[in-house]
């Protein structure tokens, strides 16, 4: 955890697709660029989607974390200002 | 203003839009529109506007609900016959989104009244079934200095224009003075295919959005036309040059709103 500042978090567990990619989306708006968002998201569609959706939006995804509870943390970092 | 949950999933096929985005979507949520005429062409905008969240939606008409009205005004229903206009329109847009503040006059649109209706909106829908009140819109707007989106439909064919102050003709630098009273029938005496407001209509409401947005080209300097009968849309390029209106150019000779008359059968709203 020591190679990046998190930022944001935000937790996307209590919604379904295509929320969870919305909920995330909204929440790097709100970040500057360059700044950390954690997200956190349910194994399975969630983690097989949003980090794809992420990184076609152009923001650079710096590591997937097993929280070895069915849940995954995902640091995304901002690229863009939009 | 945080979204909820819920309008994260209401408003998601917006969000996920580069165009739009939660900034966006939060434009719209604080936006005014006013939509002029609860008919053919205001039911499908104000349902449009409502669904998409604008966050005030205003809407203008005298008339009752008849029967007459239900094979085109999508926004009543036959147990609304009877029922004035803004109100069933109201009913149905907060059914719809309970995101969307309605505020209804239920009145007509008169040179004593427009000033004072539009003020307060950030953009204006002609949704309205004559020519007095399609000038009377054009020039309230023009000296308020308010974008709007002027429709007319008839029998199978609809026409549609936006007016943004600085970027182009008013409805006057084109159409210059209403026709003579009665030189042109009304819906009433023509007819209007149903689906007509739906075409035209939502391309009004897709105007509104896109400026409250701030993206992409309006149809400023453009009339576009449409006939359903031979299936073709004509985007027809205006003159720029707006220096000779009577309103909107130099040096305008109509300073005070006028009330035309009306045709004797006019009256019903598309």
């Amino acid at each position: 955890m020591a190679d990046f500042i998190i930022d944001d978090t935000v937790d996307i567990t209590d919604v379904v697709c295509p929320t969870t990619f919305v909920k995330a989306k909204v929440a790097l708006e709100e970040l500057d660029e360059g700044q950390i968002l954690s997200i956190k998201m349910n194994d399975g569609e969630p983690v097989q989607n949003v980090p794809r959706s992420i990184k076609e939006e152009g923001h650079k995804i710096l590591k997937l974390i097993d929280n070895e509870d069915g849940t995954y943390d995902l640091i995304v970092e901002k690229v863009g200002d939009e | 203003m945080a979204f909820t949950n819920e309008q994260l999933e209401r408003y998601s096929r917006h969000i996920i839009l580069k165009e739009v985005g939660a900034k966006g979507q939060k434009k719209l949520l604080n936006a005014k529109v006013l939509i002029i005429g609860a008919g053919g062409l205001g039911a499908p905008v104000a349902m449009y506007l409502a669904a998409a969240g604008i966050g005030t939606i205003g809407i203008a008409d005298a008339d009752e609900v008849d029967l007459s009205n239900l094979q085109r005004q999508i926004i009543h229903a036959t147990k609304d016959v009877g029922k004035p206009k803004v109100q069933s329109a109201k009913e149905t847009m907060e059914a719809m989104n309970p995101d969307v503040k309605v505020v209804t006059y239920h009145t007509f649109v008169t040179s004593e009244n427009i000033m004072d209706l539009i003020k307060d909106y950030d953009f204006i829908i002609d949704g309205t079934d004559n020519f007095p009140a399609k000038f009377l819109i054009n020039d309230a707007c023009v000296m308020a200095k308010k974008p709007f989106s002027h429709a007319g439909i008839i029998r199978f064919q609809g026409q549609l224009m936006t007016y943004v102050p600085g970027e182009g003709p008013c409805y006057r630098c084109v159409f210059k003075n209403p026709p003579p009273k009665d030189a042109v029938p009304t819906c009433k005496q023509a007819g209007v295919i149903g689906a007509m407001g739906g075409v035209i209509g939502s391309l009004q409401a897709m105007e509104a959005i896109k400026y409250i947005l701030g993206k992409g080209q309006l149809l400023t300097g453009y009339l576009l036309t449409y006939d359903a009968l031979k299936m073709e849309f004509r985007k027809v390029k205006l003159p720029s040059d707006t220096h000779n209106c009577a309103v909107c150019g130099d040096h305008p000779t109509i300073t005070e709103l006028i009330d035309y008359e009306q045709a004797e059968c006019d009256g019903v709203h598309l």
